[in-house]
């Protein structure tokens, strides 16, 4: 009972697995709607995240902390752009379903 | 101890219930609702951890701007979702096999893992006792002195990020008017105001 309770470095790394898991599976999902292919990504690069500060945490290192807010930048960044992307592609298109985009398919 | 790895269960599983939300709600306000309560549990293992910064920086930066983000986005586009939903189950068992097959091969490494005590030995920045040195402090004795480089491309990275939407989004709509200031100044007297001599009896 105590050793259940006992949170190691395998507990982070088994839920970052578990979201990492769910984000790909949100993608396969919902093929047809890019906002929540947006989330997926958003909850893989969570789960990244998990990782990183979780070994940060077990091996006792920095690093792995700083290295997280730079992901966390780079995601913040990337959610800006693809959002702009949507917005100005249903301006164009009047619709945002992942099968209709094939203007650059050769 | 016990209240570390009760709390550490109930914020993943509430973490792990959300993520299934999010990906799998009817409706994508909804999934954003669920995103944002992962992004909470998810902040609150981090300060379980000792991360404190990083967790208040998911708290700021996700929930209260890329979430946002994506609020706004979902609500301003005018999409029948409901459309959106055909093919949901079509792609179902693929999905899921793949997600099974994937945790499957994550889990096994996991297991079979283990780290060297070698390993715990050569961190280049010991994390300092939270007694002494706060984790904020920790992370900015560090971020600014070593990392500085990176910080400031990580800068650049938001500016560009920044400026490439606003490029992107911002639009010229014909049939707008707009002030001209300039032109406004620059008007003259003798531009617009025109004298004319009217015979009495007579019109223009």
């Amino acid at each position: 009972m105590m050793a259940f309770l006992e949170i190691g470095l395998g507990h982070y790394l088994a839920l970052a697995a578990v979201l990492f898991t769910i984000g790909v599976f949100g993608i396969f999902l919902n093929r047809k709607n890019v906002i929540i292919i947006l989330m997926s990504i958003e909850l893989m690069l969570l789960a990244v995240n998990i990782n990183l500060i979780a070994f940060s945490a077990f091996m006792n290192d920095l690093v792995g902390q700083i290295f997280a807010l730079f992901v966390l930048t780079v995601a913040a960044g990337e959610a800006a752009i693809g959002l702009a992307i949507i917005v100005i592609y249903f301006r164009n298109r009047g619709t945002i379903e992942v099968e209709d985009i094939n203007l650059m398919k050769g | 101890m016990i209240i570390q790895g009760l709390t550490f269960y109930v914020f993943a599983t509430i973490a792990v219930a959300a993520g299934v939300m999010v990906v799998s709600a009817r409706n994508p306000v909804h999934s954003v609702l669920f995103l944002i309560l992962t992004f909470f549990t998810t902040a609150a293992l981090f300060i379980l951890i000792g991360a404190e910064f990083l967790a208040m920086v998911l708290v700021v930066v996700y929930v209260g701007a890329v979430a946002v983000l994506f609020m706004f986005v979902v609500m301003m586009l005018d999409i029948n979702f409901v459309e959106m939903r055909e093919g949901f189950l079509q792609y179902m068992p693929i999905g899921v096999l793949v997600g099974i097959i994937l945790l499957v091969e994550l889990l096994m490494v996991l297991g079979t893992a283990s780290m060297s005590p070698e390993v715990l030995a050569t961190g280049t920045e010991p994390i300092p006792d939270l007694t002494q040195r706060q984790n904020t402090a920790a992370i900015g004795d560090v971020i600014y002195t070593k990392y500085i480089y990176l910080f400031q491309a990580a800068g650049m990275i938001l500016l560009t990020a920044m400026v490439g939407a606003i490029v992107l989004t911002l639009r010229q709509r014909p049939g707008v008017r707009k002030q001209n200031i300039g032109k406004q100044v620059s008007r003259r007297r003798e531009d617009s105001v025109e004298l004319k001599k009217v015979q009495p009896g007579q019109g223009i």
